[in-house]
């Protein structure tokens, strides 16, 4: 499975709605995330990806699109 | 050495409900609950200052203690919604007490004020004598600006909560605490002059669910104790979803963090001594037994204290 869809099933399940078709969009803006599913998000990307995300990274821009967060996670060797 | 006399608090007698806030910024009820898990709040009377409602906790606390005002080494006031750039409430409530010399001090410092100060109380009250630490909020003449933003306006509540603070007598020993400020993040929760309240609430809870709960867990660590042998914890009352999170986190029971935040909404600075109060009409801590504060807030600043059961 490669990252993208990894990250889209983890996103997938955490909100528990559909995703917008494109990559870039916003998942606050669409209504996918709010802030406790943001929190939920980002713990369940350090787990299945074995990444530590620390605190100073932990904005939500970083994490706003699922682009973003496979921008991240290659920035750090996921 | 520092010991925890008493609590007190006030709440203003008018309550706004749910559906009252939510009709001003479009939204239902139930959604609110669903999202804060507030039921309603406390809204002070125009007339009624953050002064008005830290003199009614202080008397309160004051009285629980079965302390006088002349007894008194300090007061020291937090508060995020003080009338006035200068002087703060503190003096202003001394004054009220009938003090004409009793140093004050005022903490401008939101959410994580009462922890905060507490801390400072017992570090500060073997050399002034016993020290009253209040939490006062007047947050509806903030939630009121226009324009009223939904996210902010359905949260916060007025009200007032304080605490004694003894050199040498109390139900609980204060043991340590530990304290914790990051400017980085200044920005997701700030209050300009005049202006609306401004909150990035997806940082403020990204950061928080991750602070409280690893605040907590360095001290009772530092302290050889584990989070599930707290018999309370009082945390500020800032969302119940994310006292939730933080009791996971901790991986102890949801109802041992005491939560009245249903009833009150979110006060800031004054809402865990708000809760301690209500707490303690209804609970004792045995000797021995241990007792965690907690707080998150703008600043960032965030922390939490232990105390042990005491029969001093």
């Amino acid at each position: 499975m490669d990252k993208r869809t990894q990250i889209v099933e983890i996103i997938t399940r955490v909100a528990g709605k559909p995703l917008p078709a494109d990559p870039s969009e916003s998942l606050f803006d669409s209504g996918v995330l709010d802030s406790f599913g943001l929190q939920d998000l980002v713990t369940e990307l350090e787990h299945i990806f074995d990444v530590k995300i620390p605190d100073g990274d932990l904005t939500p821009r970083k994490f706003e699109s699922v682009e973003r967060i496979e921008n991240y996670l290659e920035e750090h060797g996921k | 050495m520092a010991f925890l006399k008493a609590f007190g608090s006030y709440l203003p007698e008018r309550v706004v409900t749910n559906a009252e806030i939510g009709a001003r910024v479009g939204c239902d009820a139930e959604w609110i609950r669903n999202v804060s898990g507030i039921d309603e709040r406390r809204f002070a009377r125009t007339d009624e200052s953050v002064t008005d409602l830290a003199l009614r906790a202080a008397q309160d606390c004051l009285e629980r203690a079965k302390v006088k005002a002349g007894e008194l080494g300090m007061i020291l006031v937090a508060s995020g919604s003080s009338e006035r750039q200068f002087p703060g409430p503190a003096a202003s409530v001394a004054s009220r007490l009938g003090l004409t010399e009793t140093p004050c001090l005022d903490m401008p410092m939101a959410s994580a004020g009462s922890l905060f100060g507490i801390s400072l109380a017992s570090r500060l009250c073997a050399s002034l004598g016993p020290i009253l630490v209040i939490g006062a909020e007047k947050m509806s003449k903030i939630v009121e600006r226009e324009p009223m933003e939904r996210g902010v306006a359905i949260l916060f509540g007025d009200g007032a909560g304080a605490c004694l603070v003894h050199p040498s007598n109390g139900f609980a020993k204060v043991l340590d605490c530990g304290l914790y400020s990051d400017g980085a993040y200044a920005e997701d929760l700030k209050l300009p002059f005049l202006t609306p309240l401004e909150m990035n609430g997806r940082s403020v809870i990204l950061q928080a669910s991750r602070k409280i709960p690893r605040a907590i867990a360095t001290l009772l660590e530092q302290h050889r104790r584990r989070a599930a042998d707290v018999a309370v914890f009082l945390m500020h009352q800032a969302n119940q979803n994310l006292i939730v999170r933080v009791a996971q986190a901790l991986e102890v029971a949801e109802d041992k963090f005491y939560s009245n935040i249903k009833n009150f909404g979110n006060t800031s600075s004054a809402s865990m001594l708000i809760a301690a109060a209500e707490w303690s009409k209804t609970h004792r801590l045995a000797p021995g037994e241990t007792l965690c504060f907690a707080a998150f807030g703008a600043g960032f600043h965030w922390g939490a204290l232990l105390a042990e059961g005491s029969d001093a």
